[in-house]
């Protein structure tokens, strides 16, 4: 999920306005850059890594209610460093945002929430592992069983999430290469939640049951100049295989893709550039622009052909930095659900 | 045939420029009067809206500490980590004494969104924000900044005068209070499901949205006042505007027949009309909000000492061009032209071609339409008096205001008609018969003219009354109230320890002034705690009172509290008021509070004490026989900075200048609408002067001389005069009880005692006289000095 480094610069529009993507790469002086074959250190590296500009845990997940109504909900904290130094007090340069989103067949809904680092109002504990900006929370014992919880002005979630299969690393043992130039990140995951809880809508509360993907992505130096939004798919098919890709639109119209194939037991193959590839089919219009909401998803060397259709084509994060987010199901060539998430639309 | 149209059209006026100088003139004062008071409305209301928009403290609920004034910053925390989505505010001030700015220190993360330039900050550069923590203020307090903080000022004209905003670490650490805040703004839209408010944070209380503001209801009255003023003066102008128009058409009955004769039609006839007064509506405008700019420009440092004295809002002592006011007084000035002249396009669209040209004179000698205007003021004045028992409110008490003088100003012909016949029935020789029937022939073409010098004067004497009865009442209340000789200010606890000890002797009081702002009966208000000796026991005289009240006070069994609160509450002696958590004590004084916007109760020091252990005492007043030899030892001896020591008498000084300066503004406005008024009597006898040579002449021809016609035209003008001022004297008595025990009641929230001041009402009349008689002077001059052929034409010409 290393494009959506994006949103987080997006959410400081004079690093992206003005001084524009390339500039961000200078700005990286002081913070600590992700290096190859990563030495990682659980449960330390679930907690904050504040000498990283840019940082987030990021879950979406796949419902369905008693009815059999499928529903989505997503749960980010991000954060952000204004220097690569962690102090108490208001003057912390640590700014931590977090999104929170549920989507159903009919509706949308999504709220977001600010807050600086040093005052305690937000922060991440790696153990016992707790994430939390406001009276949200993703808490638990480790990162393998957690309580989820986390409400707007028009709805609110509480879920507990229980992993079945191990955390997966993405990309060369969980360093992930972004761009042609090597811009990178760290980047794992724990796609095999599962999921029980409720959720409370305007019309009431429903239980659902569900699956979870969680993912954990840091870095210093994001996109390349040149890239401009991204479409990235997390899915999950009927026979237990996974799917994390992603295709970064680049200004002259060409894409750089990458992904990772997750067997049922957890293990990996990285999809190169190529091997991944993502085409739209159909758009919706939706908040005044054109968002692809049909697909066609391929990853040849696995024999997957399959056709991707929005649950809700109209799951638009309107927030400060707005984005098209929301649950995905497999129509055609593959059965299975999903999550799409879409930038960089005008 | 169009230009023939206008260059006959403009002929007139090029004969008769002074006519041309009268309609102008009259619209530019009607307009000036009415821009001048819209331009300081609008600056004031401009730097309410700063202050509001600075903080918009109202258009939010806010959280504050039941006790004390400091909120924890962990209950901050406990609120956001509860899900209650609030905004911290740290608020304080800095700099020299006698120059504080007020810092407000907000974080624009959680701030909600909009709210001055920090939320702004939040959406477009946080980043550099943050790197530059600036403080934003407007250039005049960016000034007085100078030197005290070492981040960068931006300037940000929208900022309400001497109040600086800054990030929230700034402000804590400029204020040095570290992990503290001062209150917190509850955003408008809160997730579901929060617990309620009680279980996280107990110790603070809700106190809901202003719509508003404060400042903006408080300071409503005062701009209401001054509208008021302004509209008063416009209905003068547009009384000149009006016989100007009237006259002017009149006149050009003649060539507008002509006109027609000649094949004009009349369609275009009246578009040309139209147009050339239009033309004349917006020359006059310009010039009047040229004029209206000067006179806010001079009324406005008065505005804003005023409403900071009286309510402590802050308004900029500097002019802005504002579209607002400038424009309103082009409209107003069309629409007040459009309105005095529909009359006349009507009459002239109407004319049959061939009419004769009827004067003016003769044809407003209508019987049935002074029927009409007596009945029509009757019925304004009934409505005054239903609203005078029955009304409630602000608004009600200007409703009563309006209809009185409206009504009484349209009672004014009829009632000098009837005081004229029955001179006119007195008089005993043929001179004294003609005289008093002549006046009353003429009393049409003036009654505008002496209506509005009845406003004037009605308007002078109503607010001298109340300005003079303020004033009386006022000294004697400082007298009361600032009955200590020093009033010392110490810089903290340690120091306040020190310095009672230091004045601690038996014979000496020490009155420590402890207050805190609080709500009381649902109001904002202040407590104070009263250390109650023989200061407060003999020179406090309180408007209603239980016995010993003093001695209740002092035993903790009662509170004292002022007007405001007990009017304003419904509260009087012997009620329970109830001050912190259920503690509820009875009412067993009302005090009079003049000045003072807000309610105040006072109780007992060691119950204050109880109540607020925080709250230190820095301030004291200090009874001593030797008030200077005390001041020194205090200095040298207790080495107390000579500016922390103020004596009695300076502190008087400056808060009755604030009282002066609080109706300069309606003083100098009274002295402009007696002006305009005495340029009406001028301009209507002006022109009267030249309409009635066809009645002057026949008594010319029986003998009276040009010379006595002139003496008896100044005659004229002073009995009319006179009598006007006779009309005028119990109008104004009226209003100013209107304004003293109706109007400052529901605005200031007490009641001033009437005091009449007759030398004051005599001084005016002369005046009035005496710009009666100026105003008279030119037009019998011209009449003295009529040629005999022109008086003799009146018989030979057929008109």
């Amino acid at each position: 999920m290393n494009v959506k480094i994006l949103i987080t610069f997006l959410l400081l529009p004079v690093c992206a306005v003005a001084q524009g993507f390339a500039g961000l790469g200078t700005q990286a002086e002081g913070f600590a850059m992700p290096a190859p074959a990563p030495q990682f250190d659980f449960p330390a590296d679930h907690g904050a890594h504040p000498d990283y500009r840019i940082e987030w845990w990021y879950l979406t997940a796949n419902m369905t209610g008693p009815d059999g109504t499928p529903y989505g909900l997503q749960w980010t904290l991000f954060r952000s460093a204004l220097a690569p130094e962690t102090t108490e007090g208001w003057d912390s340069p640590q700014i931590w945002f977090g999104h929170a989103a549920v989507t159903t067949p009919e509706a949308h809904f999504a709220t977001e929430r600010y807050a600086r680092g040093g005052i305690g109002q937000a922060g991440v504990q790696a153990d016992p592992f707790t994430a939390w900006i406001d009276e949200w929370q993703l808490a638990g014992t480790g990162i393998d069983r957690l309580r989820l919880t986390a409400s707007g002005p028009d709805f609110a979630y509480d879920v507990a999430l229980e992993a079945q299969g191990p955390l997966v690393f993405h990309g060369d043992g969980g360093y992930s290469v972004k761009s042609a130039q090597g811009q990178a990140s760290y980047y794992y995951s724990q796609p095999f939640f599962e999921l029980a809880g409720t959720i409370t809508l305007p019309t009431g509360k429903v239980d659902v049951t569900g699956t979870a993907w969680l993912d954990r992505e840091w870095s210093s130096q994001p996109l390349a100049a040149d890239q401009t939004g991204w479409d990235w798919f997390s899915l999950s098919f009927d026979t237990g295989n996974k799917l994390m890709g992603f295709r970064l639109r680049q200004s002259d119209g060409s894409y750089y893709t990458s992904g990772t194939w997750i067997t049922p037991d957890g293990h990996t193959t990285a999809l190169p550039d190529g091997s991944f590839d993502a085409e739209p089919l159909a758009t919706t219009a939706v908040a005044g622009r054109d968002i692809p909401t049909r697909w066609r998803v391929q990853v040849p060397s696995r024999d997957v052909d399959t056709i991707v259709e929005a649950v809700n084509p109209q799951s638009w994060m309107d927030l400060s930095v707005p984005y098209w987010e929301g649950p995905v199901r497999m129509v055609g060539g593959a059965s299975g659900v999903g999550y799409l998430e879409m930038t960089g639309y005008e | 045939m169009m230009r023939t149209g206008l260059s006959a059209l403009w002929s007139h006026w090029r004969r008769n420029p002074l006519q041309l100088f009268t309609l102008v003139a009259g619209l530019a004062l009607a307009t000036a009067l009415w821009s001048g008071v819209q331009a300081v409305n609008a600056e004031a209301r401009a730097s309410y809206d700063a202050a509001a928009a600075t903080l918009g403290d109202g258009q939010y609920d806010q959280l504050l500490p039941e006790r004390g004034d400091l909120i924890a910053q962990k209950t901050f925390i406990a609120l956001r980590r509860a899900g209650w989505l609030v905004g911290p505010v740290v608020e304080g001030r800095i700099g020299a004494p006698d120059n504080r700015v007020r810092l407000v220190g907000l974080d624009p993360l959680t701030t909600p969104s909009g709210l001055g330039p920090l939320g702004d900050a939040a959406t477009t550069g946080l980043p550099d924000y943050l790197e530059q923590l600036p403080v934003y203020a407007n250039a005049a307090t960016a000034a007085k900044l100078e030197g005290l903080l070492n981040t960068p000022v931006v300037i940000d004209a929208d900022i309400a005068p001497d109040t600086a905003i800054t990030d929230i670490s700034v402000a804590q650490r400029l204020l040095g209070m570290d992990v503290q805040l001062s209150r917190l703004i509850v955003a408008p839209v809160q997730p579901i499901g929060r617990p309620p408010l009680a279980e996280i944070a107990p110790d603070l209380i809700r106190r809901p949205a202003q719509g508003g503001g404060d400042v903006g209801r408080l300071t409503d009255s005062f701009h209401l006042n001054l509208t008021a003023f302004g509209l008063l003066s416009f209905a003068v102008g547009i009384f000149i505007v009006h016989g100007a128009i009237g006259l002017v058409f009149e006149q050009r009955r003649g060539m507008v027949r002509t006109l027609r004769a000649l094949g004009m039609p009349l369609n275009r006839l009246i578009v040309l009309m139209a147009a050339e007064l239009l033309a004349l509506a917006l020359l006059g405008g310009v010039v009047g909000v040229l004029l209206g700019y000067l006179i806010a420009a001079s009324l406005l440092p008065d505005v804003a000492a005023t409403i900071e004295g009286l309510y402590g809002a802050q308004v900029s002592g500097t002019l802005q061009l504002r579209p607002a006011w400038w424009l309103s007084g082009l409209a107003i000035s069309v629409l007040g032209t459009g309105l005095a002249a529909a009359g006349a396009l009507v009459g002239i669209a109407r004319m049959p071609l061939l009419a004769s040209a009827k004067p003016r004179a003769w044809a407003t000698a209508r019987g049935t339409a002074r029927r009409l205007q007596a009945m029509g003021s009757l019925a304004l004045l009934a409505v005054a008096g239903l609203l005078a028992l029955a009304g409630e409110g602000l608004i009600m008490g200007f409703g009563l205001l309006g209809c009185l003088l409206i009504g009484a100003a349209l009672l004014l012909p009829p009632v000098l008609d009837r005081v004229l016949a029955g001179a006119q029935r007195l008089a005993t020789n043929v001179t004294a018969q003609w005289f008093w029937a002549d006046t009353r022939q003429q009393l049409p073409g003036l009654s505008l003219a002496l209506m509005a010098l009845l406003l004037a004067m009605a308007a002078n004497i109503g607010v001298s009354t109340m300005v003079s009865s303020f004033r009386l009442t006022f000294t004697g209340f400082l007298d009361q109230r600032l009955a200590s000789e020093l009033y010392v200010t110490t810089e903290s606890a340690a120091q306040t320890a020190a310095f009672e000890a230091f004045v601690a002797d038996p014979a000496r009081e020490t009155l420590p002034l402890l207050s805190v702002d609080t709500t009381l009966a649902d109001l904002p208000a202040e407590l104070y705690g009263a250390r109650i000796g023989a200061t407060y026991r003999e020179n406090w005289v309180l408007l209603a009172q239980a016995p010993d009240v003093w001695t209740r006070v002092a035993e903790q069994q009662a509170l004292i509290v002022n007007e405001q609160l007990a009017r304003r509450a419904g509260l009087w002696v012997g009620d329970d008021l109830t001050i912190g958590t259920g503690l509820a004590l009875p009412i067993a004084g009302i005090v009079g509070d003049y000045g003072n916007p807000i309610g105040q109760a006072i109780v007992a020091e060691p119950l204050f004490r109880d109540l607020y252990p925080e709250v230190e005492a820095l301030s004291f007043g200090v009874r001593s026989e030797t008030p200077q030899a005390l001041r020194e030892s205090l200095i040298e001896e207790f080495g107390l900075p000579a500016q922390n020591i103020t004596d009695q008498a300076q502190i008087k000084a400056f808060s009755l200048s604030v009282f002066e300066r609080t109706f300069t503004v309606t003083a100098a406005l009274n002295v402009l609408t007696l002006a305009v008024a005495a340029f009406a009597i001028f301009m209507s006898l002006l022109t009267l002067a030249t309409m009635r040579l066809p009645q002057l002449a026949p008594a010319w021809a029986l003998g009276l001389t040009r010379r006595r016609l002139g003496q008896l035209e100044l005659v004229r003008a002073v009995v009319l005069a006179a009598l006007t001022a006779l009309c005028a004297l119990p109008l104004g008595l009226a209003l100013a009880w209107v304004l003293l025990a109706v109007v400052n009641v529901e605005a200031f929230g007490w009641r001033l005692p009437m005091f009449l001041f007759p030398l004051d009402y005599l001084t005016l009349a002369l005046f009035a006289l005496v710009a009666a008689v100026i105003a008279a002077t030119l037009p019998a001059r011209r009449l003295a000095r009529t040629p005999p052929s022109d008086l003799l034409k009146v018989f030979a010409n057929e008109r």
